[in-house]
This record gives structure tokens, sequence and C-alpha cells, in this order.
């Protein structure tokens, strides 16, 4: 198993996909961190009725910081669906395989050796947020809570967010092994669909549905830090901390096993 | 010669190194891939495993290789299943197709990715790149590598372990003719350590000069094995005569019953080629009848048209010489 871990994070860090997708990633939380740091400071003047505003708050600071786990998670979960893509797009398969035909293994090595990849994810993609989140807050004359006890450990969770969902995309890749399709389909979801999901579930049968909102996997990542703009703006509310990493962690494993049973299991030719 | 079936306690050192394929059968859906396929690879030899395209020699390999599960039937290495083996490619070295490459990795790097599940020490990467002499090539992505390029990567890949058996499907594609003797004599090579070496290929031509053995097989079943020389007995000559005479020359030939195969000749003048008799045989009868013979030469059968022959649909006409320089 361990061997089979070596080989597996060798792929993932061999090719340029991991550097230029963490490239990607850290450009994109720096002008998010930046425009939301600023609108914080702005005394909640974005929030509508209904909602609570963007108010300048240690919970708004955690969600400038933890911004990667809100709308930076896509990255760490195409880092690692493309470890198990690219494996059938470049039939990479067959000698993996033939280095390693005990299949359970295969699947475990890949979900671990993601774990690294994500956890660097994770550091980066939270350091960008709070380097350039706390940077215009301090710019601006306004305090960056990063003595608050509350606000670091949501930090440290952003880190553990960003490692498990490297390893969610691991699953989806086993589930999806198609290239095109799992980039189209996890770009769908967690841009689009599932945004809307939560939002329309916080809002339909008078809110009776707010509950399942949680359970879907961005909710899920978003509840391990604890805050988010998605549930500040009121699409429902979150799992305790614990509760989202054990549905993250979950989705990762069925979706891990669903591609064991299906993928896995078919002829390689 | 019957080899038991060994499980994986009873390995024992006679099957060390032996392929052994037993009633191998495989259909996908409707279409049998492979049928009743049963035949041996021993060790310190090259055994050529040639059919046509599509004759079902890769997903023989694949069944061997584990990535392809047997309709019915067994394939083994050393007595035991491919996923059966403790660590698989320092036993078995498989080469598959040129194309399984990642084009962002470069030649070490692509080696490292597989060197620990292998239980390759990393210093064995640098070691198999300058036995295929790629060592000029080791930090160059694969993208940019030409087929013959991949090939030489594909062999080191399987060198890693250092397996006692090496399977090679269709090795000698993108090679140039350098590349393919120099193929030749690492095969060779392989071989006289004691290593089983197995060559697939699709034309006997490519593997004629560096193969021992040859099973052959056309339509998923097996058609001929057996040590090459006993293929090349198979070989039957052939005697193309020319005359002016042209209602002289049919005459003779169906007086004395010779097979006609091929037809030529121009004007004022006939050839045929004929089969199961010498040139001594049609000379002297000529001779006898008062012929006027303007050509009489023996040609030999290639190995090559053997090889047609047995992988042809049934029905079709024998090996013939068609024409040509001999």
């Amino acid at each position: 198993m361990i061997a089979a871990l070596r080989s597996e994070y060798r792929k993932i860090v061999t090719t340029r996909t991991w550097w230029v997708l963490l490239l990607a990633m850290l450009a994109y939380m720096s002008f998010l961190a930046a425009t939301f740091a600023f609108a914080m400071t702005q005394g909640g003047a974005m929030g509508g009725p209904g909602t609570q505003g963007l108010g300048h708050s240690p919970t708004s600071a955690i969600s400038v910081y933890t911004i990667a786990v809100a709308f930076g998670y896509v990255f760490p979960v195409i880092v690692g669906a493309l470890s198990v893509t690219g494996e059938f797009r470049h039939q990479t398969i067959t000698p993996t395989l033939l280095a390693e035909p005990r299949r359970t293994t295969l699947v475990g090595a890949k979900l671990l050796a993601a774990v690294p990849v994500g956890v660097l994810y994770g550091v980066l993609g939270t350091a960008a947020g709070v380097g350039v989140g706390a940077g215009v807050l301090a710019l601006t004359d306004h305090a960056t809570y990063l003595d608050d006890p509350e606000v670091l450990v949501a930090v440290g969770r952003s880190v553990l967010a960003l490692a498990v969902w490297a390893v969610v995309g691991v699953g989806l890749g086993l589930a999806m092994p198609n290239q095109v399709a799992v980039i189209v389909v996890v770009l769908a979801f967690t841009q689009f669909v599932e945004p809307i999901l939560r939002f329309a579930l916080a809002f339909v049968a008078d809110g009776a549905l707010a509950g399942v909102g949680a359970y879907l996997p961005g909710a899920a990542g978003e509840a391990i830090t604890g805050s988010s703009f998605y549930s500040q703006m009121g699409a429902g509310e979150l799992l305790a901390w614990w509760q989202g990493l054990l549905v993250l962690v979950g989705y990762a494993l069925v979706f891990a096993a669903l591609g064991r049973v299906t993928t896995l299991r078919r002829d390689i030719t | 010669m019957t080899t038991a079936p060994t499980g994986p306690p009873g390995t024992t050192p006679a099957d060390e190194g032996v392929v052994q394929v037993q009633g191998l059968t495989k259909h996908f859906g409707a279409v049998a891939a492979v049928q009743d396929l049963s035949f041996t690879v021993r060790p310190g030899r090259v055994t050529g495993f040639l059919g046509p395209n599509g004759a079902g020699k890769t997903t023989t390999l694949r069944m061997l290789l584990g990535l392809v599960r047997p309709t019915s039937g067994t394939a083994t290495v050393s007595g035991r299943a491919y996923g059966d083996l403790a660590r698989p490619m320092s036993t078995v070295g498989a080469a598959l197709e040129a194309a399984s490459f990642h084009p962002g990795r470069s030649a070490l790097d692509h080696l490292r990715t597989y060197a620990p599940s292998i239980g390759a020490p990393d210093s064995r990467c640098a070691e198999v790149l300058a036995l295929v002499g790629l060592e000029g090539a080791a930090r160059r992505r694969v993208g940019g590598f030409s087929l013959g390029m991949r090939q030489r990567l594909a062999l080191a890949t399987t060198l890693l372990g250092d397996p006692k058996v090496l399977l090679l499907d269709e090795p000698a594609n993108g090679l140039d003719p350098e590349g393919i003797v120099w193929l030749r004599g690492l095969l060779r090579h392989l071989a006289s350590q004691g290593r089983t070496v197995l060559v697939s290929s699709h034309m006997l031509s490519e593997v004629q000069q560096t193969v021992d053995d040859v099973i052959i097989i056309a339509r998923g079943r097996l058609v001929h094995a057996s040590p090459i020389a006993e293929l090349a007995s198979l070989a039957v000559p052939t005697v193309t005569v020319a005359s002016p005479d042209e209602a002289g020359l049919d005459a003779l030939v169906a007086a004395n019953g010779w097979e006609r195969t091929a037809e030529a000749g121009a004007p004022g003048t006939s050839v045929v080629t004929l089969r199961g008799t010498s040139a001594a045989a049609v000379g002297s009868a000529a001779f006898a009848a008062g012929l006027e013979l303007h050509e009489l030469a023996s040609r030999s059968v290639g190995l090559e048209d053997v090889f047609l022959h047995l992988v042809q649909e049934p029905g079709t006409p024998g090996p013939t010489t068609t024409g040509g320089a001999p």
C-alpha cells in the first residue's frame, strides 16, 4: 500500500496540472478575497432585505479568510479527479494495473495520494484568502480579527476542508472516468446547480427542506469552517463542523466505492 | 506435455518462468475474441505470438495480465494468475501499447511513477533508460517522442522490475530498420539470460530472424505452435517453367499431373508455376517430350507465405509464389 501510495503521489506531482491549477486558484482566491474584504468594509451595504449583509465582524472576516472553501474548492476537486481520468485518457491505466493489479488497493492509494496535494491547495488557497483579505482590511484601517481564536480555528479547518475536497475529486474521477464529462459535471454542479439548489431548498415549502441543503457537498464543506457567504446570505443553515467533515468524507468514499464496482470492475481493453 | 495447474502455494521450480494458457476463451458480447486457446511458452527462448490483426493476440495478453477477465480457461505465469503474483512486475514485464504514457511526463518521471509499485529502486530508472538507449532523452517530455522512442520507453518500463518473463505486444512497430536490429539483439540477449520472451506480431517476417518458437493464432484459435524450423518444413517449393510452345507445355503439365498455381506469359511465350515437383523432374520430362524451354527455375516458398496460408480463412488457395523475384 505504501509503495502504491508513493507511485500515485508521484503521478500527480510529475505533470504540470497540479501547479497550473494551483496558480489559477491562488489568483482567483486573491481576487475574491480582495473584493469581499472591501465589500465587508462598506458596512453591509451589499445586504438586501432578508439577509444579514456583510458587516464588519469576526464572522464576516471568517467568510473572507475561508473564501476558498466557498468558491475555490473546485480546484482541488479537479486535481483529484484528473488523477484518475488522466489514467483513462492517456491509457496509463494499463501500466498502472500491471504494477498494482489489486484494484481496491489502487483505489485506496489514489484516495490517500490526493491528501498531501489537497493539503497544499488548502494551505496556499487559504493563505491567499487570509493574506489578501487581511491586507485589505488592514489597509482600510479595519480590524483583521487574526488574533481571534475562533477565526484562527476556522482558518485551520479551511485547510482541512480543501484537503478533503481533493479526495472527493478522486472519488468523482473513479465514478466518472471520462475526463471531459467529469470537468463539465464538476463545474456545472459546483458553480451553478448546488448554489441554486441551496437557495431554492431554503425558500421552498416554507423552509421545510432547508435542512436537506446542508447535506449537499458544498454546504458540508462550508460547515467544516463554520461560516460562509452562502449561509450568511440566507442559503440555509450549516451542519456542525464535524458533521460536515463526515458528510464530505462520505461523499468521497461513496463515489470511490461506486467507481470500484463500475469503472474498475470492467475489462481494461 | 501436461502441466498441472498450480495454485499460489504450490508453485514448483518447474513452473518458473513458464507462461501457460489453458482452454482460454473470451467473448465480448456475441463476438468470440479468443476460443479455447492453449499453449505453453518456455524460458530461455524467444517465442513469436503471431496472427493477423484482430486474431486475439492482444486480448490473450490482456487476459494473461489480469486486465481482461476470461470467459473461461486459465492463463498463468510461473504457475500463478497475474493478480496472485506477489510483485507482478518483478516477475512479468509487459508492454501492451506504445501510447500508454502521459504526454506531459518526462521519460525519467514516467519510470519513477512506476518504480515504487514495482519495488524497483529509483536508481534502476536511469539504468533501464540507458539499456534502451534513451539516456539522452531522460528529461524530455514523452509527448515529443517518436513512436520508436515510445517503444523503447515501453520496453524500459517492462525491464524496471528485472522480470523473468517479458510479454511484448508488437514491440517492433514504429522502429526504424536500425531499431529493429537493436531490438532483435536485445531480445536474443534477454532470452540467453534464461528469461521467457513472448513477442507478438502480425507479420512473421518482422520476427522471423529473432524467434525460436512460433505460436500462430487466427480468429481466436490456435492454428500452429512449433519451433520455427518446423514451420519452415511446411514450405512447399514451386517450379516456374517458360516455353514458346503453349500447347506442348499444357500437355506436358497435364500428362504429369502437376498442380498449376500461377500463369503468366507474353505473346509467344507461356509461363506457368507448378507445385509439388522439382526443376529436375520438369526438365527431364520436357527433354523426353522434345519441348523447348526458355526458363526453368525452382523457387522456395517464403515462410511468410506459409504463415499467410495458416491464418487464411478456410477454403482459400494454398501458399504460392506470386510472381516476383524468388
